[in-house]
């Protein structure tokens, strides 16, 4: 790519939410004005110290962080290369590293006096953060959920309907991630008036990809003084699944001007590049959907194509705009992992460290496999452990024992 | 430069009546029935023709126009043969104005440029791209008006006095104001908040102010043209079609005379109306 790097990797985006010619604010007019309010009141909140001594209380508290930097001593071994360490994203209340927004964003709403809270979830990770923080503040929630979804992440849509949330199984489309965010934005233009719309991920209208973004660099900046303390200086790579890339993001983006930090984003192959994925860097261009403008998979004619990935959370064709601005300046490589790479990866992890990864991050460490064999013993290299593997469990049960795929 | 919407809104003006406004989707329930129907709608009394153009992830439709992209997507549609059916329509109609309705990526992959040069020449006049706010107008709102052609922009409830006149800055043609926050088809138009509504923005401009998202019947369809300079429908037609249509989704012998006695009933209703004192 010919491309002017920048002076910082971090300084973006611009005050129109564009990372180059990425982001930006392709929504329809009745939300424009409330995405205005949003961005006022986040910049508000952010320079406001009662906020986030508020928050970093309910980090600490109710999610359980700092979540821990962890020697994979047994995978280390195994592979024969660099020292692994797994941030324990997978250890926070509720599973995941989606809770870490969540607060956030219903800090925020509250700020706002929105009483109304509407999300769109994949996998059900964010769903069930989501319906978890409204349980707690005693909010209304209403989770949208493609309804293949709903069918391969069974316990997430109970552990959901158990906090007390709405689950709109979403039928249009493909049924999937992309059309539970339709359907969220519908429900959003209709309810503009009271509710507020908590997104999962890096995308979506600026300012979305730039508040999920900070909400979730608590995992990066963890783990920068974590490493510290542990090895006494910087890792020398980090690896993370990417789906939208709100964890890949999370981690990445405190280390992005380290000149020596390698970064590598994992994207979901599917049945592989050539058939059906959700790899968008790597088999999409640059399209607008969903309120910005990033790399999307789609047809000659721009319209948008299935994706497909054996993990729910991955299942989207398209990425945040931030990384496909790193992208093209070059600062994050991308790579992908197929579906059967991925449950390897799952089973591998299982038996040598005892923790059972979620499907996403199981892309993650599939990539691991690769990288550390060819790394010095030496080479610090961490993996976001983004989510744990309960709710995959009866999906990964039926495929190995053959009885689906 | 005065675009055929200019001059069919002059003209409305001098008979004292307001638009009626009907708008189908491209290649619904195939490329050919629908150029039939299109050629239809100005004989039954539509005054000014929105056709969208099909997109699968339409963000602010409601269920029945969604239904209407997908089949037409299904029977081999794209924005190239959106633009041969506008062709097709200009062969035999050189006055009823033609505006496009729909998402910006499939423009974005067209090309902005080229799509602005082949959309004019094909004989469109006018362009409402729903996920284009004035914060994005560099995109192709500018180009578009330099193109000669019109840039609608949608205002809505909650586009307040603040924000009108940022709204309204570059916007030719006419002003599409939609009457509920909601979704296509969703909800009906209150008819005293509309006049309320179209007052308002009347304040900010000197543009025609058409009402639509939320009139299905003649008799809506009359309460609101009595406020405005013009009435949309969408839904009810699209609905009408696909009525009409075998179990297969194909189209019918009565396919093309069902929306067209539509058309004709609610241009009755627009007709009856009083126009709006200006």
């Amino acid at each position: 790519m010919n491309i002017a790097k920048p002076n910082s990797y971090r300084s973006g985006p611009d005050d129109r939410g564009h990372f180059g010619i990425f982001g930006g604010r392709f929504v329809a007019e009745t939300l424009m004005p409330l995405i205005l309010d949003l961005e006022k009141a986040y910049t508000e909140a952010k320079a406001d110290p009662a906020f986030q001594a508020e928050m970093n209380g309910y980090l600490k508290n109710y999610v359980g962080r700092p979540s821990p930097l962890y020697f994979a001593e047994r995978l280390t071994e195994h592979l024969g290369g660099a020292m692994i360490y797994l941030k324990r994203e997978e250890l926070n209340h509720t599973g995941s590293h989606k809770v870490n927004n969540v607060l956030g964003q219903i800090m925020l709403a509250r700020r706002m006096g929105k009483k109304r809270i509407i999300a769109e979830t994949g996998a059900g990770q964010h769903g069930v953060a989501t319906a978890t923080l409204c349980a707690r503040f005693g909010l209304e929630c209403i989770v949208y959920m493609g309804a293949v979804d709903v069918e391969r992440q069974q316990p997430n849509v109970i552990r959901m309907e158990m906090l007390g949330a709405t689950v709109m199984p979403v039928q249009s489309g493909t049924r999937t991630l992309k059309d539970a965010m339709n359907e969220a934005l519908r429900d959003w233009v209709t309810n503009v008036h009271d509710t507020f719309y908590c997104i999962g991920t890096v995308a979506g209208p600026h300012p979305y990809p730039t508040l999920v973004r900070d909400f979730q660099s608590i995992i990066g900046n963890e783990t920068k003084a974590q490493m510290q303390e542990i090895e006494g200086r910087l890792p020398d790579s980090l690896v993370a699944c990417i789906g939208g890339g709100s964890n890949a993001m999370g981690l990445f983006h405190p280390f992005l001007d380290d000149p020596t930090v390698e970064i590598f984003g994992v994207e979901a192959a599917g049945h592989g590049l050539t058939q059906l994925h959700a790899a968008s860097i790597a088999g999409g261009r640059p399209g607008v959907l969903h309120g910005n403008r990033t790399y999307l998979l789609m047809d000659a004619d721009g319209q948008i194509q299935d994706a497909h990935s054996i993990s729910a959370g991955l299942d989207y064709p398209g990425i945040g705009p931030e990384h496909s601005w790193l992208h093209e300046v070059g600062r994050v490589n991308y790579l992908s992992a197929t579906d059967d790479e991925a449950l390897a990866a799952f089973q591998l992890l299982s038996k040598l460290e005892g923790i059972i990864p979620a499907l996403e991050p199981a892309h993650a460490i599939a990539k691991v496999l690769e990288l550390a064999p060819k790394r010095p013993k030496d080479h610090l290299m961490v993996v976001n452990l983004s989510g744990r593997g309960d709710k995959d469990v009866p999906q990964v049960g039926d495929i190995l024992r053959g009885k689906s795929k | 430069m005065t675009t055929r919407i200019d001059t069919r809104f002059a003209e409305l003006a001098k008979q004292g009546r307001s638009a009626f406004v009907t708008f189908l989707m491209a290649g619904d329930p195939d490329p050919a029935t629908s150029l039939e129907i299109i050629k239809a709608l100005p004989k039954s009394g539509a005054d000014v023709i929105e056709i969208g153009m099909p997109f699968t992830d339409p963000m602010a439709d409601g269920p029945s126009i969604q239904a209407a992209g997908l089949r037409a997507l299904k029977a081999g549609m794209t924005l190239k043969k959106t633009l041969e059916l506008v062709r097709g329509f200009r062969k035999d109609d050189n006055a009823t104005p033609i505006v496009l309705m729909g998402y910006y990526n499939p423009i974005y992959i067209y090309g902005v440029d080229k799509f602005l040069v082949d959309a004019k020449s094909a004989g469109v006049d006018g362009l409402i791209v729903v996920d284009l706010p004035p914060e994005e107008d560099d995109e192709l709102c500018l180009p578009a008006m330099k193109a000669g052609l019109n840039f609608i922009r949608l205002a809505t409830p909650t586009t307040d006095d603040k924000r009108l006149p940022a709204v309204l800055a570059n916007t030719s043609g006419f002003v599409y104001y939609v009457s509920i926050t909601g979704i296509t088809g969703a909800a009906t138009a209150d008819s005293s908040a509309v006049s309320e509504a179209v007052a308002r923005i009347k304040r900010h401009t000197k543009l025609p102010v058409c009402v639509g998202f939320g009139i299905r019947t003649p008799e809506t369809a009359r309460a609101i043209a009595s406020h405005a300079n013009g009435a949309v429908v969408g839904t009810a037609l699209v609905d009408a079609l696909k009525n009409s249509l075998d179990a297969e989704g194909r189209a019918t012998g009565k396919t093309v005379n069902a929306v067209a006695e539509l058309t004709a009933a609610l241009a009755q209703g627009v007709r009856g109306a009083q126009q709006a004192a200006e």
